[in-house]
């Protein structure tokens, strides 16, 4: 290489105009590749919202869009959580909404009006591209601008993150990490620079992430810990007070001007952190102050005294309110992940929900690929130079591998950290392997030379430790080439890595259900779509549909219809009681049903097609819920066979085959299949010849493949008889004119012959 | 100058008329400002103390309007104390004042919006 041209890379300063115009390509690229691997969902099936909870969120949406803001502030929802409603205004966290109803404004600003439904769909890889910037500002803070590029590049494919993240999924996580992302950069900004501008910012970025997700409470401990941690290590400056105080008076004020979360900052344990570092670094601001005036040792000691015999008055102080009740404990949520069996034992809503289980080794490979083994070498790495920031990374690493570790949906947390630090890892090592000089053989005079114009540069810089450390540097081309281009195979092995998992495992809508068949060729199955849709059009405007808690978003969103419960699982009492209708005979639900006005009943069943997150899969939480409030009348012992099976073939228990959700379930099934072959091909058991016969229910309809059938529940009998006597009544009438009604009879049956 | 044994009385005394003597005067104004802060604070304080925290909006927006303007003002007084001038490089006096006045505009902003 020309020597012109060599010094031409190598001078920082003539390239810079050139840096600038690669960082922003680079940074749009990392934009469009975010966005672009989210989309494989809308590209394959359609433009819809996936999962249960958007269902809701899109819901909401719509009803801000449609009646203006101060309305849905005071939205009382009076078709969700039947006999009661909801208070949704008070309820839930509307920063998603509010983004994407700003958003929904401006775009009919600029006259292009778009369906609020694509921007519900398309908001969250929007969001995506945003992330990734954060995550360069806030790497670029802890290294420089090179590892915030991987970082960008590694927040913006990373699995862990798009699994909940994809188009369609318009979900709080959506914005969220964004804004935790950007709450962190500016919360590093200003503890860097001590400004109370910075921690302002970080203040209104707080509240807009309160605004928008609970996960809220992870940030509100997380800056205290960071400080707490600072203190700890002699490194209290003016700077840390500016920021902390800063960010906490103006933050926690901010946050409670949210209608769900209200009063909580001074009312909960999970904010006492954040309060008592507040007091702390009162505290210890004014013992530094008075340290200025002072200097006698034996005065130092007996501030030391103050501060401690404080800290001890007030923490205990704490515990006295805590006990009292003044302060709330932590709430159910929070405290599984502290005591990991705590929820099983005594919330099994808590423990039901598949996302709240811990995690299993190959989930970290499976999301994180080469990043996770890249994580720990960047802690180490932050380590080495330990300035404050540093800290931040280290304490922000420690926590959020722990939670990862109890909770699956925690993953989600690890993610930014774990690219934030393998990003520094890649990039000190493409910092020491792509020095394009080779170093010479220094002598005596020219080492303390080169040290002195090291450190200059390392100011300069802002550099790495290991350029402070006494220049070593690679001396041969091969072990250059060899680690660079190893290094490049794995970049590339991770971007084909994060688009396989995209494309295979986050990336398929859970409202239609796609399968393969034989010939490779695609099998849409869209019973769910086919049920809501029957129940949007035939049933009646006010119809109440009794389901399951899962399914409560869904119906409410797509079919329109009044539900008992739903995903927001805010009365444990209530899902109880559909939990016991479902589990109980029909002489019991059936009163149940009566007193809450129910219509219909739905339910999800997998038998005929293998679909196994079907109701009597789940059926055993109903179950569990159920007998948490009632003991006495629903038992789960009872729906064990006498050797502790759980069975619903000919070895079933009374217990079961008499709950509503058996018989709701195997209704009629046995005639799709010749005289006692009728099997289930979830529990890949062979049902009994006789299938269940329901007295108070009647069939109104079930989907093409069986998965969801809806029930009628039966008026009162005109004769008043109940409705046992009116149905053995009925059927013997029937057998004796069995000529005459015959025909009718197989012509129902014969339409539901599809099979499979 | 003090002895090793002295009593806290002396070393309180020895301190005032430290702080007497060495305080510029623009920051003996923030420290006014802050003890009547302090002041609102703690007559708040004492009268929900006794009246009962009824409207606890209201308490809390006025209370957490005092607390605020402390720190912000303390802040403040951090940043522009000629002692601390090589910890904040960045920030200049005027860019804290500026800083100083930001903050409490977002805070009584909030500290309104909350007091209903």
């Amino acid at each position: 290489m020309a020597p012109a041209q060599a010094s031409f890379f190598k001078d920082p300063a003539s390239t810079q105009n050139i840096r600038g115009i690669l960082r922003v390509v680079i940074l749009l690229t990392i934009a469009a590749a975010s966005i672009s691997s989210r989309l494989f969902s809308v590209i394959r099936f359609e433009s819809i919202i996936h999962e249960f909870d958007p269902w809701f969120n899109f819901r909401a949406t719509k009803y801000l869009v449609k009646h203006g803001f101060f309305e849905f502030w005071n939205w009382f929802d009076d078709r969700t959580w039947y006999p009661l409603g909801r208070v949704t205004g008070g309820t839930l966290y509307p920063g998603l909404m509010v983004t994407s109803g700003a958003i929904w404004h401006a775009l009919r600003m600029i006259s292009l009006p778009v369906d609020i439904r694509n921007i519900c769909v398309l908001l969250a890889p929007g969001f995506s591209g945003l992330t990734a910037f954060a995550t360069y500002l806030f790497t670029k803070e802890m290294k420089d601008s090179s590892a915030g590029l991987l970082a960008a590049a590694f927040m913006g494919i990373a699995p862990g993150y798009i699994s909940r993240s994809v188009a369609g999924s318009y979900d709080n996580e959506a914005i969220a990490i964004f804004l935790l992302m950007f709450t962190f950069y500016l919360w590093i900004k200003a503890a860097k620079l001590g400004s109370a501008m910075w921690g302002g910012l970080c203040a209104l970025f707080y509240f807009y992430m309160v605004s928008a997700w609970g996960g809220y409470v992870f940030i509100t401990n997380l800056i205290p810990l960071h400080v707490f941690v600072l203190i700890l290590m002699g490194r209290y400056s003016g700077r840390i007070y500016v920021a902390y105080s800063s960010w906490y008076a103006l933050g926690t004020l901010a946050s409670m001007q949210v209608p769900f979360v209200g009063f909580l900052p001074v009312r909960t344990s999970e904010h006492m952190a954040p309060l008592g570092i507040f007091g702390l670094i009162q505290l210890v601001a004014f013992v530094d102050y008075l340290r200025g005036h002072v200097s006698s040792k034996q005065f130092n000691t007996l501030l030391r005294a103050i501060v401690v015999v404080i800290t001890i008055v007030s923490f205990s102080g704490l515990v006295l309110l805590t006990v009292t009740n003044v302060i709330a404990p932590w709430s159910g949520r929070f405290y599984s992940l502290w005591d990991t069996a705590y929820a099983k034992i005594h919330i099994p809503i808590i423990a039901s929900v598949s996302e709240h289980q811990p995690t299993a080794w190959p989930s970290f490979f499976f999301d994180l690929n080469f990043l996770i083994w890249l994580f720990p070498a960047g802690v180490y790495l932050c380590f080495r130079q330990l300035r404050d920031e540093h800290v931040f990374v280290i304490v922000y690493s420690v926590m959020a591998s722990y939670f990862s570790g109890v909770m699956v949906r925690l993953m989600l947390t690890l993610t930014p950290i774990v690219c934030v630090s393998a990003a520094m890892t890649v990039s000190s090592i493409l910092d020491a392997y792509l020095e394009l000089d080779t170093p010479e053989e220094p002598d005596e005079a020219e080492i303390k030379k080169a040290k002195k114009s090291k450190d200059a540069s390392v100011t300069a810089t802002g550099g790495f430790l290991s350029s402070k450390a006494p220049y070593i540097g690679i001396y041969s081309i091969t072990s250059k080439v060899s680690v660079i281009a190893s290094f490049s195979v794995y970049l590339v092995l991770f971007v084909l890595h994060c688009t396989w998992v995209t494309s295979n495992a986050y990336s398929s809508p859970s409202v239609v259900l796609a399968s393969r068949m034989p010939d490779g060729s695609q099998h849409i199955i869209d019973d769910f779509r086919e049920a809501y849709y029957w129940l949007r059009k035939n049933t009646a405007e006010d119809a109440k549909v009794m389901s399951w808690w899962d399914y409560g978003y869904q119906i409410g969103g797509m079919a329109d219809r009044t539900t008992l419960v739903d995903n927001n699982t805010w009365n444990n009492t209530h899902i109880a009681t559909v939990g016991k209708a479902m589990a109980s005979g029909e002489a019991v639900s059936y009163e149940i049903l009566r007193k809450h006005e129910v219509d219909y009943v739905l339910i999800i069943f997998g038998g005929l097609l293998g679909y196994s997150g079907d109701d009597i899969n789940k059926f055993l939480w109903m179950v569990r819920i159920a007998e948490g409030v009632w003991p006495n009348e629903v038992q789960e012992r009872k729906f064990f066979t006498a050797r502790g099976e759980y069975k619903i073939d000919a070895d079933a228990t009374d217990t079961m085959k008499n709950s509503l959700m058996y018989k709701m379930s195997y209704y009629n099934y046995q005639s799709l299949f010749p005289p006692g072959q009728a099997t289930d091909r979830v529990r890949g058991a062979k049902l009994p010849a006789e299938g269940p016969v329901l007295n108070t229910l009647d069939e109104a309809f079930t989907t093409e493949n069986w998965i969801v059938r809806i029930y009628k529940v039966k008026d009162l009998d005109t004769f008043g008889r109940d409705h046992f006597s009116a149905r053995a009544f009925e059927s013997g009438k029937k057998k004796a004119r069995k000529t005459g009604l015959g025909n009718r009879a197989t012509g129902k049956k014969g339409r539901r012959n599809v099979r499979v | 100058n003090l002895s090793a044994g002295s009593s806290s009385v002396d070393i309180a005394n020895a301190i005032w008329s430290k702080y007497l003597s060495d305080t510029p005067q623009r920051t003996k104004l923030i420290d006014v400002f802050m003890v009547f802060l302090v002041a609102v604070g703690v007559v708040q304080f004492v009268y929900c103390v006794l009246a009962g925290n009824y409207p606890f909006n209201a308490f809390l927006s006025g209370f957490a309007a005092t607390v605020g303007q402390f720190v912000l003002t303390a802040s403040l007084r951090i940043q522009t104390n000629p002692a601390n001038k090589n910890e904040f490089s960045s920030v200049s006096p005027e860019r804290a004042f500026a800083d100083f006045v930001f903050g409490s505009l977002i805070l009584h902003f909030f500290c309104v919006n909350f007091i209903n």
